[in-house]
């Protein structure tokens, strides 16, 4: 949405940002299921889409605000960096702001929480909505004092005249003075009176994390609450032969089984018995199945195998420029979400009326699914969101919403919580679908690359609600929905081809994208997207063209990047990682590089490695990471770096260890044994966090930007410590030997 | 008393027995070199090296934890005090550095250092005895190829006698046969490559084989069963207590992978053994497992399939755990139910569920040592995040009379086979190693 | 029935006697801190405290722990009155999304109760049995090495004082 809007006037107001709005073209439908139409209001963020202010910003009596945002806290710390942003701009301290999230009965719609959209679409809203509400609030300071605006001063909640007078916000509000729509300027803070923006501001929600607060959806305790638990079948298209539902009704503490078609469920008093209900139910069950699945050990040919719609997404140039080859093809497994904590969603229909405590990324999608999966009104359902363990993208939490909407249809009044097993979370995730990125390129005989060209296969990966039959419920119940078709997220942002296209200026340089419209495991949207591998290939590509023409890798990125910005951020790393400078500490000792912006539209990061990999064991130890990152305006830099933190350290946990299991017929990757990831043993040393402010410019989008170029960095690394170029993810310690001794 | 007894035997022979026995005992220095002297190696002699190193688990000893690898410091606790093991990295003050290629094969094959002092024999040179030359030379050129660490391993807490070195002058006259290996024209190449690795670099015996009162094995039980670091070390071959007879392929998967369907999960000092042989060539490997095949069967069930997945072929749950069956009243029943059964009943195979206990080699065997440290430790999660079995261990939930009334019932239950003599002191023991 | 001490009071447990003690704690106890995550310990998240050893919750039935005393994240602090490990999280900012992080403390904890001198190895090597997703782990790292900082000179005063 940012890009459907463009800040067209900047003026240097008195102390303030006066910044004027003006519609720009239509833009492809995203990943956060916003966008896809023109511009309605010319509005920028999510403002376009609900433009009234107090959609966003209540002030009560007390003076106090409550802010609402259609997005929704991950654990990314959106929570803290909305509330910083309305203080900023309501001139409000940060104790007299409440925050509503996701609530399809309370706030906004914005879609997804997705794609590293939330600041762009949700900050930047409440930012504008913010400004333009304090200006009301001191107009209306105006109107009552008989003053002219500009002799009035905001602080604290508070607007002050140059006689001493003052009018508290509660005072000033009146029942219709935020009920308008926002208007095409907003009077923003210069980056130079910043008190709370761009500033480490403690996350709200840590103290309760930490304390035992109740802070998840897994820990609301409504009274009368049943507990619930499913039985999955054991492959994707089971269906059910038998099962003895009377049994499990008998046992102790069980209030009731719900069988519809091939969907299983048990209902129980209390959490323990659910489980024990669930696990009877499961042993006296019968499935057929059925052989469906590709052969694991030759995914990514299975993969290049299927019907496929082709685009060429870029085209520069003539193709086939000679010089020194590069050939590869790379390869991704399907990667589970992993969430620590399996999903959960509490439900409860009273009246006629469902209400669901979900971690959905989406709750006004969800609500739409499941009104649909039940043949229900959308407006008798109600979807609010608390906060899940981690999700980093689709994974369970709307199928268990789904699950315990069913449920509690089946015990009207009762609130019911139902929590998936692990192993359910693990087999049944909508996976980040595997991949395969076939590239060829040339370096000419002046150094500079002459031809390039990238192709890369995937299916879709964005298999959201929307559609019921996007419900694992919705597919199982008798009269099945149909399955959902495959979603191709366009270009730019782009799914499976996200950041396919290189940042970098190379003369000849085609890309095509194969959309596989089958899906041979389910899968979804996970962090980054096809972006992962795209940028793993293109910058493994880059080192060896680099290798082969003797050239510094870091000195061959910067000779094909224009974008001052991407110099500045490679320059960054390089220089605080000490590149130039770098010391092999012993034969066993590889250094890395990697960069990209994330979609080629948001942040700007760049990663440098050192890791310690001896031939003989291929075990990669990572030492020492230095990232640089540029998310334009930051809001809360401590929490740019955790986010930075994190998505190099998962990013190091999907290079290194992680691929989904399957045979012909299940998946069997069900646990943290047979799916294992980083532990405590493979953390590196220390890992450190650069952060190039750039204030009074747009947020950036910053939680996905490091995933690609760390696990670039890391595939660098380990060629430079062994000769050997890794194509084939994960690079395990068996591959790794396998490759250096090929 | 009586083993001090015998000892001081040995140091007689060894110091007062005549001229014969002080000329075998004495073993001349051998002249430092400078390590700069020593030319490129080759590259191939050095892999070579490497991969030999891994299938003697050199480093497995040579590594004190959370030090550097192959420069020594591990405590060896024996029977007749603790060892500490040497550094091996090319450090001239403090490793191997000043050692030339033939004095480090005097070590390796004699236990003699280079000063010409004898070495323990928990350094195994009766099994190094049989390396080959070549192979000898290999791991020299792969030691002086590491990077030298400046470590000192601190002195041995030995009693007397056996802190006086020439004692073991006696040990070897007994005990140590100085021969290179000979293959057998009988056999094929691969049965006589696996001999030659698991009696020689691979000295599997050192502990799968039953020690006799001086800490020599005992030649006449060879794989017989034997004990490390408190584990036991299975018998292997005819003895072997398997509940399900181990053939060539399942001891190759074993081997490479550190687990099997049927034989569960390489735990104590054979899971260092395993990860070791992961990364050495997998011919190797499967010729100690075809050597290891030739010794005969033990007189397990041969019936067991291997549990395969797919339609009709697993237990159809939808998870990996079984809820709680009935609970005795017995106590150690009720741990079994309440504790493991989820797991253990579940009916999956490794690594997606507890492996089956009536298949168990720790539940049949003759000693309770490994059920107990399993109980106790579990399987904790492999070191790398590779895909491994991962059982919780019960050794802070448990106390000892509850460890103990566990293990009985599975015994009992489990092997049907009588309780083991002496579990509590077996638990206590295996606590306190902790 | 069962009896345990949780958190300093003695408490009767009514659920039955298979039941893990996380489903005790959060189920008929009110005590949300521990987490669900995997039924295995595999994870981590269920993490508490029986007799001073870090324990996994999910796989503990309650029936064998008769008599015993169980500390929960609930009962080394509150909101309002943090302890010194809370402190350290809440300083370090070390939590994304969090639901490993009750775990860890716990862990952490023992091993800071135990060994008050814990050298960053062995921190490290004691978190092994924990999973975090988010990647929080360097924050994790610090915030128990903050923790250790900051309790050490009270327990070698309570120690010395005893």
């Amino acid at each position: 949405m940012m890009q459907a809007v463009s800040r067209r006037s900047v003026l240097a107001g008195a102390g303030a940002l006066i910044v004027a709005f003006r519609l720009s073209g239509t833009h492809a439908q995203t990943e956060t299921g916003t966008g896809g139409s023109p511009s309605k209001h010319g509005l920028p963020g999510s403002l376009d889409d609900t433009p009234r202010i107090d959609a966003w910003i209540r002030i009560d009596a007390s003076g106090a605000a409550t802010i609402l945002t259609g997005k929704a806290e991950l654990g990314q710390g959106l929570k803290t960096a909305l509330l910083q942003v309305a203080a900023e701009e309501l001139k409000l301290p940060l104790e007299r702001l409440s925050l509503v999230t996701a609530d399809t009965a309370r706030t906004p719609n914005e879609g997804y929480t997705a794609a590293s959209h939330s600041m762009q679409d949700s900050g930047t809203a409440i930012r504008n909505a913010a400004a333009q509400a304090r200006e009301l609030l001191r107009d209306e300071a105006a109107r009552r004092l008989a003053v002219p605006s500009t002799s009035l001063q905001v602080r604290d909640g508070e607007v002050f005249g140059a006689d001493g007078k003052r009018l508290g916000y509660g005072e000033l509000v009146r029942d219709q003075l935020l009920s308008v729509d926002a208007g095409q300027t907003s009077r923003l803070t210069l980056p130079a009176d910043f008190t709370v923006m761009s500033r480490p501001v403690p996350r709200v929600d840590i103290p309760a994390k930490v304390t035992g607060g109740a802070a998840y959806v897994h820990d609301l305790r409504p009274e009368g609450m049943l507990h619930g638990r499913v039985v999955r079948p054991p492959s994707y298209g089971a269906t059910l032969r038998d099962c003895d539902v009377a049994r499990v009704e008998r046992m102790a503490g069980i209030v009731k089984v719900v069988q519809d078609g091939n969907f299983l469920g048990v209902i129980a008093e209390r959490e323990w018995a659910a489980v024990q209900g669930m696990r009877t139910l499961a042993a006296t069950t019968n499935w057929i199945e059925r052989e469906a699945l590709p052969d694991e050990a030759d995914l990514p040919a299975a993969l290049m195998n299927l019907p496929s719609r082709d685009t060429t997404i870029h085209g520069t140039g003539n193709p086939g420029a000679p010089g020194i080859l590069v050939e590869g093809t790379f390869s991704r497994p399907y990667l589970t979400h992993g969430s620590i904590g399996p999903s959960c969603a509490l439900a409860q229909l009273e009246e006629g009326k469902l209400t669901l405590w979900t971690h959905t990324q989406g709750v006004f999608f969800l609500r739409d699914a499941i009104a649909g999966m039940l043949r229900m009104p959308a407006e008798n359902v109600r979807c609010v969101h608390a906060e899940g363990a981690g999700c980093y993208g689709h994974n369970g939490a709307d199928d268990v919403a789904a699950d315990a909407a069913i449920l509690a249809v089946a015990v009207p009044g009762r609130p019911v919580r139902v929590q998936l097993m692990r192993e359910q979370e693990h087999a049944w995730d909508p996976f980040g679908p595997g991949m395969v990125v076939k590239l060829k390129a040339t370096v000419g005989a002046d150094g500079a690359i002459a031809d390039w060209h990238h192709e890369v296969w995937s299916q879709s990966h964005m298999m959201r609600p929307g559609p019921p039959g996007t419900l694992i419920a919705a597919r199982l119940k008798s009269a099945p929905f149909p399955p959902a078709p495959p979603v191709a997220l366009a270009q730019p942002e782009g799914g499976g081809d996200r950041n396919a296209i290189p940042l970098y200026a190379i003369a000849n340089c085609k890309v095509v994208s194969h959309f596989l419209p089958d899906m041979p495991l389910r899968g979804s949207s996970m962090r980054s997207l096809g972006g992962y591998l795209n940028v793993l290939s293109i910058e493994s590509v880059l080192d060896e063209l680099a290798a082969r023409s003797a050239q510094d890798p870091v000195t061959f990125r910067l000779r094909h990047t224009e974008d001052p910005r991407a110099c500045e951020i490679i320059e960054t790393a390089a220089s605080r990682f000490g590149w130039t400078t770098r010391v092999k500490r012993s034969e066993s000792t590889g250094f890395g590089f990697g960069f990209a912006r994330y979609k080629n539209l948001e942040a700007w990061c760049a990663v440098a490695v050192e890791i310690d990999l001896p031939r003989q064991s291929g075990i990669v130890r990572v030492r020492r990471v230095v990232a640089a990152v540029d998310t334009g305006q930051v809001v809360n830099p401590d929490g740019v770096r955790n986010q930075i933190e994190g998505g190099i350290l998962q990013s190091i946990s999907w290079t290194l260890f992680e691929r989904v299991t399957f045979d012909r017929t299940r998946v069997t990757s069900v646990d943290w044994s047979a799916y294992p990831i980083m532990r405590f043993d493979s953390v590196p040393e220390s890992v450190e966090v650069h952060l190039i402010d750039r204030p009074g410019d747009a947020f950036y989008g910053v939680a996905e930007a490091a995933q690609g170029p760390a696990a670039a960095a890391i595939a660098n690394a380990i060629r430079d410590a062994t000769g050997a170029r890794m194509h084939e993810l994960p690079f395990t310690a068996a591959r790794i030997k396998r490759a250096i001794a090929a | 008393m009586k083993l001090r007894f015998v000892l001081l035997a040995l140091l007689a022979i060894g110091t007062f027995g005549g001229t014969a026995a002080l000329l075998y005992a004495w073993e001349s220095p051998i002249a430092p070199i400078d390590p700069r002297s020593l030319g490129a190696p080759d590259r191939a002699v050095l892999r070579r090296g490497a991969s030999l190193a891994l299938l003697g688990d050199c480093a497995t000893c040579h590594t004190a934890p959370d030090g550097l690898p192959y420069a020594g410091g591990l405590a060896m606790p024996t029977p007749f005090g603790t060892i500490y093991s040497t550094n091996i990295t090319p450090d001239p003050e403090t490793g191997i550095g000043r050692w030339s290629e033939q004095a480090f094969i005097r070590a390796l094959r004699s236990g003699v250092d280079r000063e010409g002092r004898h070495l323990y024999p928990a350094f195994p040179y009766d099994h190094f005895t049989r390396v080959s030359d070549d192979d000898a030379k290999a791991l020299y050129a792969f030691f002086m190829s590491l990077d030298p660490a400046k470590s000192s391993a601190p002195p041995n807490e030995l009693a007397f006698p056996l802190n006086v070195r020439l004692t073991l002058a006696g040990w070897k006259l007994l005990f140590l046969r100085r021969a290179r290996f000979v293959a057998d024209p009988s056999r094929d190449e691969k049965w006589n490559r696996g001999k030659y690795l698991v009696d020689g670099l691979g000295h599997c015996g050192a502990c799968h084989s039953p020690r006799n009162l001086l800490g020599a094995e005992m030649k006449s039980a060879g794989f017989a069963g034997g004990e490390a670091e408190g584990w036991r070390a299975y018998a292997l071959g005819r003895s072997s207590l398997s509940p399900v007879a181990w053939d060539e392929a399942a001891l190759a998967d074993y081997l490479a992978s550190g687990s099997h369907p049927l034989h569960g999960t390489a735990q104590g000092p054979m899971a260092n053994v395993v990860d070791n042989l992961s990364q050495v060539d997998p011919a190797d490997v499967g010729a100690m497992a075809h050597y290891l095949a030739s010794l005969g069967k033990g007189e397990g069930r041969n019936d067991a399939e291997r549990p395969a997945s797919g339609p009709g072929r697993l237990p159809q749950a939808a998870g990996v755990q079984a809820a709680t069956p009935s609970i005795p009243s017995e106590p150690g029943g009720a741990i079994y139910a309440t504790v493991c059964a989820s797991c253990h009943d579940g009916g999956r195979p490794l690594p997606l569920g507890g492996s089956r206990l009536d298949l168990s080699t720790a539940v049949a065997d003759e000693k309770p040592a490994n059920l107990i440290h399993l109980v106790v430790r579990g399987i904790p999660a492999a070191a790398g995040a590779s895909a491994h079995p991962i059982m919780p261990g019960f050794g802070d939930i448990l106390d000892n009379r509850q460890i103990s009334d566990l293990v009985n019932y599975l015994r009992t239950r489990f092997a049907g086979r009588p309780q083991w003599n002496g579990l509590a002191k077996a638990v206590a023991e295996a606590r306190g190693g902790r | 029935m069962t009896t345990l001490i949780v958190n300093g009071e003695s408490r009767s447990i009514a659920a039955s006697p298979d039941t893990p003690l996380l489903y005790v704690l959060r189920d008929e106890l009110g005590l949300c801190a521990a987490k669900f995550g995997c039924g295995l310990g595999q994870c981590g998240a269920c993490t508490v405290i029986v007799d001073g050893k870090a324990v996994f919750s999910c796989v503990t039935p309650v029936m064998v722990l008769e008599g015993r005393t169980v500390t929960t994240l609930e009962g080394i602090g509150s909101r309002d009155a943090p302890g010194p490990m809370q402190r350290a999280f809440i300083a370090e900012q070390a939590a994304q999304c969090g639901y490993c992080i009750p775990g860890m403390m716990m862990r952490a904890q023992a091993l800071l109760n135990r060994d008050p001198q814990a050298t960053d190895e062995s921190i490290r090597a004691e978190l092994q049995p924990h999973l975090c997703r988010c990647g929080t782990h360097m924050r994790i790292l610090r915030a128990i090495r903050r923790a250790a900082d900051e309790m050490r000179p009270k327990t070698v005063e309570a120690r010395t004082g005893r």
